[in-house]
C-alpha cells in the first residue's frame, strides 16, 4: 500500500469514526432522556420528529445559537481551553478502538479500526487520563466556589479510581498476553469471553465497570456535578457551545468505556457469522454495536436507579474496597495462570 | 522526517521548560511541565520505545501532574511576586551555569564520534522491557520498589502527626482565655 492510499484511507476512516461517534453521543443523550422518562413513567421528548428522534438536532442548534457568556472574573485562557481539552481527549480515545474484522472493498483490504497499535489499551488509558485536565482546569479557571469544588472532587475521584481501573485490567492482559485490543478480542473466540473466566475475569469486569463509572463522573459517582449541592459543579460558569463540549466529552467517554468493556470482557465483535460475504463482514460490526448499546443502556439504567454516594463513602469505597479487591484479583489470577497455564490460556 | 519530528518535540520540550520558569502563576508552570512530559513521550516514541512513551503519559502527565495541579488548586496558590533575585544566586548561579555549560559542551565534543541511537534500535515492546525488568535487572527493580515503599511510609509518618495532641494548637491561647473567664466568673 502506498503512502497516499494509506493517508486517504486513514482520513476516510477517521472522518467516518468521528462522525459515528458524535452521532452516537447525540443519540445517547436522546436515549438517556427517553429511558429516564420511561423509568419515571413519563414520555420524555416526543415533539421533535417521531419519538422525539430529532431532539438531538434541535438541542445542537440551540447550543450553537445560545449566548456564549464569559464572566469577567474567570482566568480567560484556561477557561476557554479547558472544554477544548476535555472534548479533544475524549474523542481521540476512539482512535485505537477496533469495531470488527477487516473489510475488503475492491483491491483494498482495511481493518475496521483507525489504527492498530501493539499498545492500544495503554493508549486509551493514557488519553483518558489526560482528560481529567479539562475538568480540573475548568473548575479552577472559572474562579467560583462551586466550580472549584467540582473540579477538586473530579480530580481526586478520577485519580483514586484510575488505580483500581488499571489494576482490574491486568488479569485480562495476562489472559491475552498482549496490549493490542485486536489481539485481546481474537483470544476470546468460541465464547471464551474474559467475563466467563470465573472468578477472576468476572470480578475484574465488575471492578472495571465500577471504576469506569467513577472515571466518567456518572451516577452513583457524579459528585463533581452534584446539582443539589454544587449547582452544576465544574461547568457551572459555562454556557452555550462550551457547555455542550463538556457534555460531548462526558458522553464520548461513556462510549469509550462501553467499547472497552465490550472489547476486553465480552468478546468485542465476536458472534455468530453467516450468510453472503457482505453480511459476513458486516455482522461483527452489528454484534459490536449491540454490545456497546447494552452498556450505554446500562449507564442510563444505573443512573436512574441508584442514588448518589456521599463523598467520604466514595473515597472509602475506592481505596478500602475496590483497590484491595483489584490487587487480590490480580495476584490470584497471575498465580493461577503461572501454575496452571493450560486452564486459562486458550491456545 | 525523523529529524524534523525530533526537532519539533525537542523544541516544544525546551519551550515548555523555559515557560515553566518564566510563568508567575503556579498553575501555568505546572501545565508547562505537563507539556514537557508529553513532548518527552513523543521523543520516546521516536526512539521506538512505545511502551515507555505510553507509561510516561499515563504516570507522569496523567497522574503525577494531576496531583500537582490538585494540590495547587487545593491550596489556592496565587501569583508569585517577582523579586529582584538574591545576590547569592547571582554570584554562585551564573558561574555555575557557565561551568556546567562548558563541561557539557566539552563532553559532547569529545564524544562527538559516537553513533547516535538509531530509530527502533531500543527494545520498545512490552515483552522485551518485561524481560529486562523482571529477569536481567530483577534485584535493582525490587530494591527500587522497597525504596519507594520506605518513601511512602515516611510520608505517612510525616502526615499523621501523632504528637499533634500534645502540641499546643493555634486555638490554645483563646481557649485558655475562655477557660479563665469562665473560672473567674464562677468565683464571682
Amino acid at each position: 500500500m502506498s503512502i497516499t492510499t494509506f493517508a486517504i484511507i486513514s482520513i476516510i476512516k477517521s472522518a467516518a469514526v468521528v462522525f459515528v461517534l458524535l452521532t452516537a453521543v447525540a443519540y445517547s443523550v436522546w436515549l438517556e432522556r427517553k429511558v429516564s422518562a420511561h423509568i419515571q413513567n413519563r414520555w420524555g421528548p416526543t415533539r421533535v420528529g417521531p419519538f422525539g428522534l430529532l431532539q438531538p438536532l434541535a438541542d445542537g442548534v440551540k447550543f450553537i445559537f445560545k449566548e456564549d457568556l464569559t464572566q469577567p472574573y474567570v482566568y480567560k485562557t484556561l477557561y476557554i481551553a479547558s472544554p477544548i481539552i476535555a472534548v479533544v481527549f475524549a474523542i481521540t480515545a476512539i482512535s485505537v478502538i477496533p469495531f470488527g474484522n477487516s473489510i475488503t472493498i475492491g483491491p483494498i483490504t482495511t481493518q475496521l479500526q483507525i489504527t492498530d497499535l501493539n499498545i492500544g489499551l495503554l493508549v486509551v488509558l493514557g488519553i483518558t487520563s489526560m482528560g481529567v485536565y479539562g475538568i480540573a482546569l475548568a473548575g479552577w479557571s472559572s474562579n467560583s466556589k462551586y466550580s472549584l469544588l467540582g473540579g477538586l472532587r473530579a480530580s481526586a475521584q478520577m485519580i483514586s479510581y484510575e488505580v483500581s481501573l488499571g489494576l482490574s485490567l491486568i488479569p485480562v492482559l495476562i489472559f491475552a498476553g498482549s496490549f493490542s485490543l485486536r489481539e485481546i478480542v481474537n483470544k476470546q473466540h468460541h465464547l471464551h469471553w474474559n467475563f466467563f473466566f470465573f472468578p477472576f475475569g468476572t470480578l475484574a469486569f465488575f471492578i472495571y465497570l465500577i471504576s469506569a463509572y467513577a472515571e466518567t463522573n456518572r451516577t452513583p459517582f457524579d459528585l463533581p456535578e452534584a446539582e443539589s449541592e454544587l449547582v452544576a459543579g465544574y461547568h457551572t460558569e459555562y454556557s452555550a457551545m462550551k457547555f455542550a463540549m463538556f457534555f460531548m466529552a462526558e458522553y464520548s467517554n461513556m462510549v469509550t468505556v462501553a467499547c472497552l468493556s465490550t472489547l476486553l470482557f465480552f468478546g468485542g465483535w465476536l458472534g455468530p457469522v453467516f450468510g453472503p460475504p457482505i453480511v459476513q463482514s458486516l455482522l461483527p460490526v452489528l454484534w459490536f454495536c449491540l454490545k456497546v448499546f447494552f452498556f450505554m443502556f446500562l449507564y442510563v439504567w444505573v443512573r436512574w436507579t441508584l442514588p448518589r454516594f456521599r463523598y467520604d463513602q466514595l473515597m472509602a469505597f475506592g481505596w478500602k474496597v475496590l483497590l484491595p479487591a483489584a490487587i487480590a484479583n490480580l495476584v490470584l489470577a497471575a498465580l493461577v495462570v503461572a501454575l496452571k497455564p493450560g486452564i486459562w490460556l486458550v491456545n | 522526517m525523523h529529524l524534523i519530528l525530533f526537532l519539533f518535540f525537542g523544541g516544544i520540550c525546551v519551550a515548555g521548560a523555559v515557560n515553566l520558569l518564566v510563568q508567575r502563576h503556579p498553575i501555568n508552570s505546572a501545565l508547562s511541565l505537563v507539556v514537557v512530559m508529553a513532548s518527552l513521550a513523543g521523543e520516546y516514541l521516536l526512539l521506538g520505545a512505545e511502551f515507555v512513551a505510553a507509561i510516561q503519559v499515563i504516570v507522569y502527565a496523567g497522574a503525577i501532574m494531576v496531583l500537582f495541579i490538585f494540590t495547587i488548586m487545593l491550596l489556592n496558590a496565587g501569583e508569585e511576586v517577582r523579586s529582584k533575585g538574591s545576590r547569592v544566586a547571582a554570584m554562585l548561579g551564573v558561574p555555575g551555569v557557565m561551568i556546567a555549560g562548558v563541561l557539557i559542551a566539552w563532553i559532547l565534543l569529545r564524544h562527538s564520534n559516537t553513533a547516535a541511537v538509531s530509530m527502533f534500535a531500543l527494545p520498545g515492546d512490552p515483552r522485551a522491557i518485561a524481560r529486562l525488568l523482571f529477569r536481567d535487572f530483577l534485584l535493582p527493580f525490587e530494591v527500587t520498589s522497597v525504596l519507594i515503599l520506605i518513601a511512602i511510609m515516611g510520608a505517612v509518618v510525616l502526615a499523621s502527626k501523632p504528637e499533634a495532641v500534645a502540641r499546643p494548637s493555634a486555638a490554645e491561647p483563646a481557649q485558655r482565655e475562655v477557660r479563665e473567664l469562665v473560672a473567674s466568673g464562677r468565683e464571682r
